[in-house]
Order: C-alpha cells, then sequence, then structure tokens
C-alpha cells in the first residue's frame, strides 16, 4: 500500500535527529519487541539537580514513521524535566510532525512510551519513584487500553468506546477482554490482538490474556 | 528509474499498447452489437481468444475474459462449490494469494471444510499431504501455480493428478505463471486456470479463466449471457486485445527473456548473499519463478529498506507487516517458517525483460548502502534474540 507521509515524516525518516547512544547515558530503556517489528531505545543524560534532559539519542528497529517519530521525540524531549516528560502525549509528536497516517499512529505511542519508561527508570534508580507494583485490576487493564489504537481510526480502544467488557481472574492471572469490532475494521483483528496482547501481558501479575471480538452490524468511528 | 516490482505489476509493453488503440477509437462498438462495426469488435476478440487459448494449449471455447485474475479465482473456486453443492470440502495451500486465501474463509463461514495444506521451508506444497487429506467429500482442489512472493513452483501436474483419483476438480493460479515458463493445460491436467493481463506487460483490468469442457462453474453474477454465460457484462475489448497480443509476444519471446532474465537474477542473488545477516527466501535461484528473487536483511524493516530505495529510485516490494494493509506480516513467508521479525526484513526484488545487467548492480550496491545505514541505526540487539533465529545461511532448507 503507498502509505502517504507528511513531508515531516520523510524528512525525519531520511535525515533522523539525535541517532545512537548518548555517552555516559544515565539511563537507558527500550520498548517493543523484535516479534511485533517495532522497537525503540532511548538513552538520556539527565541533571539530577535540575531534572532537565540535557541529551538524548535514540535506536530504531521499525518502519519509517517508527524513526521518524523517535527522531522527533528527541527533539522534543531535549531540554524537558522529568515531570514535562510524564505529561507528553502521544499527540505531542504526531502534531509536531504534521500528522501520522492512522495506521501508524502506534509509532508515536511507542515513543512515548520509551521514553516515560526511560524516564521512570531513571527516578527508580535515584530513589524518587519506587517501582510500581501495582494491584491487577480493571483500571490497569484499562490504563493499558488507551495505549492500543485502532489502526484504521487511530483512536485508542478507550476513546473508540469499544472495550465491552473486562474480566479478571486474580488467582490465575487471566484477563479476559471484550472488543466490539465492526466490518471495517476486519482485517485488523489479528494486529490488535497482538497489540492488546502485548501491552496486557506487560502488566505486573498477567499471565495469560484472552481477547475476544463481538462483531457488530454497524460500522462506527 | 529502475524497476524491479514486476511481479506485482509490469510496463505495458509498446506493441500491446499498439495493438488496443484502434479499440479506444474507431473500433469502440458493442462485439454483441449485430452490425458491421460490431463484428468487427466481435472478431477481435474471438482474435485475442485464440491467441490465449492456442498459448495455453486449449479450445477457444474453454476461455473466459475477466477482469483479472482476482475475479477468475473467485468465478473458479465459488462457481464450483455451487456446481457441485454435494460436495463439501474445499482443499487449497498456504502460500495461495489472498484472492484464494479469503474466498476459502467465506466459503468455510458458510460452513465448507478447508484444508491448509502446509509447505516446507522453501515453499513447496507436499503432493503426499493431499493424498491423505483428499476425500470424497472433497469438490476442489485449488493450489497457486507459481507463488507471487518467493517464486515456489509447484508439481501441478502431480497435485492434478491426485486431485482427479478422487474426481475433485482442480484449479491453479497461474497468474504469475502465465508468459514465464512453459503453460499448457493438458499436460498439465488442470481443469480450471487463472491468469490476468498486467502481470506479462499486458494491461491492468483484464484476466482470464480457463473452463476445460470437463467442467462447468456457476456464474457469480447474473446479466446477458456473455462469456459463454459464465461472466455478463459487455466485454472490455481495447483491454482484451492488448491483453491477447501480450500473451502472443510473451510466448513468442519466452526463450530469449528466459535467457536473458535467469542470468540476471542468478547475479542479483548472488550479490546481495553478500550482505551479512541476509537469507534468500524460497527456493534457489534456478528453481525460482523467473525474475522474482526475496531476501530478507535481518535487524531492519522492509519498510524503511523500501522507502531508501525508493528514494535512490529503485522500486521494490516489502513483505513486513509495517507495509501491509493489515499490519500484519505477509502469509506467504510466516507459511514457510519465517519469525515475525524476520518476515519484517524481508523485500522481494522482481524484474522483466526490461531490466539490464547494469540495473541489478546498482541494486545491488544501493542495498547494500541502505542496510549498513538501517543497521547502524538499529535498536535490535542481535546477541539478545539469538535463540530464537539461530545461524542460518543464505539458502534455506527445505
Amino acid at each position: 500500500m503507498a502509505i502517504k507521509y507528511s513531508n515531516k515524516v520523510i524528512e525525519h525518516f531520511m535525515e533522523p535527529q539525535n541517532v545512537g547512544e548518548v555517552e555516559g547515558a544515565d539511563v537507558i530503556a527500550t520498548e517493543g519487541s523484535p516479534a511485533c517489528g517495532d522497537m525503540i531505545t532511548f538513552s538520556l543524560k539527565i541533571n539530577p539537580e535540575t531534572r532537565v534532559i540535557e541529551d538524548v539519542k535514540f535506536r530504531s528497529f521499525g518502519c519509517a514513521s517508527n524513526i521518524a517519530t523517535a527522531s522527533m521525540t528527541t527533539l522534543l524531549a531535549k531540554g524537558k524535566t522529568t515531570e514535562e516528560i510524564k505529561r507528553m502525549r502521544h499527540r505531542d509528536i504526531t502534531k509536531s510532525l504534521d500528522g501520522l497516517p492512522a495506521v501508524k499512529m502506534h509509532c508515536s505511542v511507542l515513543a512515548v512510551d520509551a521514553l516515560k519508561s526511560a524516564v521512570h527508570k531513571w527516578e527508580v534508580n535515584h530513589g524518587l519513584a519506587v517501582e510500581e507494583k501495582p494491584e491487577l485490576d480493571r483500571r490497569e487493564v484499562w490504563k493499558a487500553l488507551t495505549d492500543v489504537l485502532n489502526p484504521r481510526t487511530g483512536l485508542s480502544l478507550v476513546e473508540a468506546k469499544v472495550v465491552n467488557n473486562i474480566e479478571i481472574e486474580q488467582d490465575e492471572g487471566r484477563v479476559f477482554i471484550e472488543i466490539m469490532l465492526c466490518d471495517l475494521d476486519e482485517m485488523f483483528a489479528e494486529a490488535m490482538e497482538e497489540e492488546i496482547s502485548e501491552h496486557v501481558q506487560a502488566l505486573p501479575g498477567v499471565q495469560k490474556v484472552l481477547v475476544q471480538f463481538k462483531r457488530c452490524e454497524h460500522s462506527s468511528a | 528509474m529502475i524497476y524491479f516490482d514486476n511481479n506485482d505489476t509490469t510496463p505495458l509493453h509498446p506493441e500491446a499498447l499498439e495493438a488496443m488503440l484502434p479499440y479506444f477509437r474507431d473500433k469502440f462498438a458493442n462485439p454483441a452489437s449485430l452490425h458491421s462495426l460490431g463484428l468487427e469488435t466481435e472478431s477481435a476478440l474471438d482474435e485475442a481468444r485464440g491467441k490465449i487459448s492456442g498459448a495455453i494449449g486449449a479450445d477457444a471455447r474453454e476461455l473466459i475474459f475477466t477482469s483479472g485474475a482476482t475475479e477468475a479465482n473467485n468465478i473458479a473456486i465459488f462457481g464450483a462449490a455451487r456446481a457441485r453443492p454435494s460436495r463439501k470440502h474445499l482443499i487449497i495451500s498456504t502460500v495461495e494469494h489472498a484472492s484464494v486465501l479469503n474466498v476459502a474463509r467465506r466459503l468455510e463461514d458458510d460452513g465448507y471444510r478447508v484444508t491448509r495444506l502446509p509447505v516446507d521451508g522453501q515453499g513447496y506444497v507436499d503432493p503426499a499431504l493431499l493424498r491423505d487429506t483428499i476425500d470424497d467429500d472433497t469438490f476442489m482442489v485449488s493450489i497457486v501455480h507459481a507463488n507471487h512472493e518467493i517464486g515456489v513452483i509447484q508439481d501441478i501436474r502431480k497435485l492434478a493428478e491426485i486431485a482427479h483419483e478422487k474426481d475433485a476438480w482442480f484449479h491453479t493460479d497461474a497468474a504469475q505463471a502465465l508468459g514465464k515458463m512453459p503453460f499448457n493445460v493438458a499436460e498439465l491436467g488442470v481443469d480450471l486456470a487463472s491468469f490476468n493481463g498486467h502481470k506479462l506487460h499486458g494491461p491492468k483490468g483484464v484476466g482470464g479463466l480457463y473452463v476445460s469442457r470437463r467442467t462447468r462453474p456457476k456464474r457469480l453474477m447474473e446479466g446477458a449471457p456473455q462469456e459463454f454465460d459464465l461472466r455478463p457484462g459487455t466485454e472490455n475489448v481495447p483491454a482484451i486485445v492488448g491483453f491477447g497480443r501480450a500473451v502472443e509476444i510473451a510466448v513468442r519471446d519466452l526463450p530469449d527473456v528466459t535467457a536473458h532474465v535467469k542470468p540476471l537474477m542468478k547475479r542479483l542473488a548472488e550479490g546481495l548473499a553478500r550482505i551479512p545477516h541476509s537469507h534468500l527466501n524460497g527456493p534457489p535461484p534456478e528453481e525460482r519463478l523467473l525474475g522474482n528473487v526475496n531476501v530478507t536483511f535481518l535487524y531492519i524493516e522492509g519498510e524503511a529498506i523500501l522507502m531508501h530505495l525508493s528514494n535512490r529510485g529503485i522500486c521494490v516490494s516489502s513483505g513486513s507487516a509495517c507495509s501491509s494493509k493489515s499490519l500484519t506480516p505477509s502469509t506467504v513467508l510466516t507459511a514457510i517458517g519465517l519469525l515475525h521479525e524476520e518476515a519484517h526484513g524481508a523485500i522481494r526484488f522482481s524484474l522483466s525483460r526490461f531490466n539490464s545487467s547494469d540495473e541489478v548492480e546498482t541494486v545491488i550496491s544501493k542495498v547494500g548502502e541502505v542496510v549498513d545505514l538501517l543497521r547502524s541505526m538499529t535498536a535490535f540487539v542481535p546477541e539478545l534474540h539469538s535463540e530464537r533465529m539461530g545461524a542460518k545461511s543464505f539458502y534455506r532448507k527445505r
């Protein structure tokens, strides 16, 4: 399929900024997995006094938009405080790139996730945050699903209000998720199932994720 | 511009275009019309039908024109299911084109049993497996002749023979095969075969279905009785004329084109094999579909490779999930046992008669450049995943 990228995206893909690894990095974090073909690694230099990101570089295993979003993320992150990073949203990146095709929106989610995970790791290392061990509950699953986007619309499953049901079997760590699926999204079922599993599986205490799609007759956003 | 995407579509042969032009201008009549203008287009239609049916060793009454191979596959399989309602079992392979895979899925929704024959590491269907799975309920066996992604060529003759032992109809999707290798329906023993124009330097939007006299699928659309009452609608005369001319040229020039393209694909494969951590997907060059070379470059992703090559004036395609419409990796590449991360770095190079050895050398050097560039920035750490990937040579085992 010919994917139409903005000139900004092409620019950052062809000449990515801040590629590689920061020398003497204070923290390095990777998000994504080889099986998904989507991985971003950020290395950061953070001033312990001001908590300002003084330097950041990336490595990417992914498509053109993966490389472009990682590149743009480094530009946006540099000079920001860790608190500001925590408030960053994936739309901040897509906006700076003059948009991304809906089907590629998940790249910006991965980039922000990887950046936040680096900052969190740094905070844990500096005793500023504790390793989160939240109880496995519906709210956590819900939060994880805000990071799963519908590749057709670019909206998260939560935004699109298609999460029909979440059930948790605490003892066995089983999570059951029911998603409404309209005809137009049928082609993305497999990709979405993979994304949901990956995000929910990452929650502490989760052993098994079961995704079920409920086919609806009328298409919705 | 270097165009190495000929398994996707090909440039129109200038002689095919030349043949088509009068049918856009003065010779516009409906071939069903009884007046003199209609007779003129009708004979053009007959001539094209004669050329193509002759080229495949069929009778002219055994070829219908369609909008392409997708429609031909649909008529063949759905049409056979409807023609033989007492049988409810279909056999295909895991390396079929979407227009066969998804027809099978639809039949499954309607209660049919579908067997998808697995393939080995190079993409070959084992005929013994067909013998094990076929039964008296099987209405059709449909196996692609030459695969569009990895260029594997199946033993159609043997497979058709086994199908006939159980009185199942045998269909083959020959969209890639026609014009690139000798193709004769009688020698292969197939009952139905799908073709199209634009894979062999003919126009888009036209294809054909060979329907042997032994079989009679039901038509899928209702209308006037064109195409022996199997495919209604006024025929696309200019496209059919161009298709006929393209097949005629392809068959005429096949020995010369083979002699030209075979060394090119061999050289391309050898050149790409020198890039570290690369693997040829599918059979070795001498066994493959003419012009097709498919290589995985580990630790990087196909869409990124494709776009950098495109920026350097080279057109190829990719089996990566990121460049697919559904965000899932190529079903053909996963069918031959590739991990998702291996399919992600797969690039298909497909050559035609219009490519040159200079172009091959340029592509080899530019691919090396792009692979180096992307690997220099990859987040993939091979050591962390070595147990999954394992060491492999450039050529895959069967």
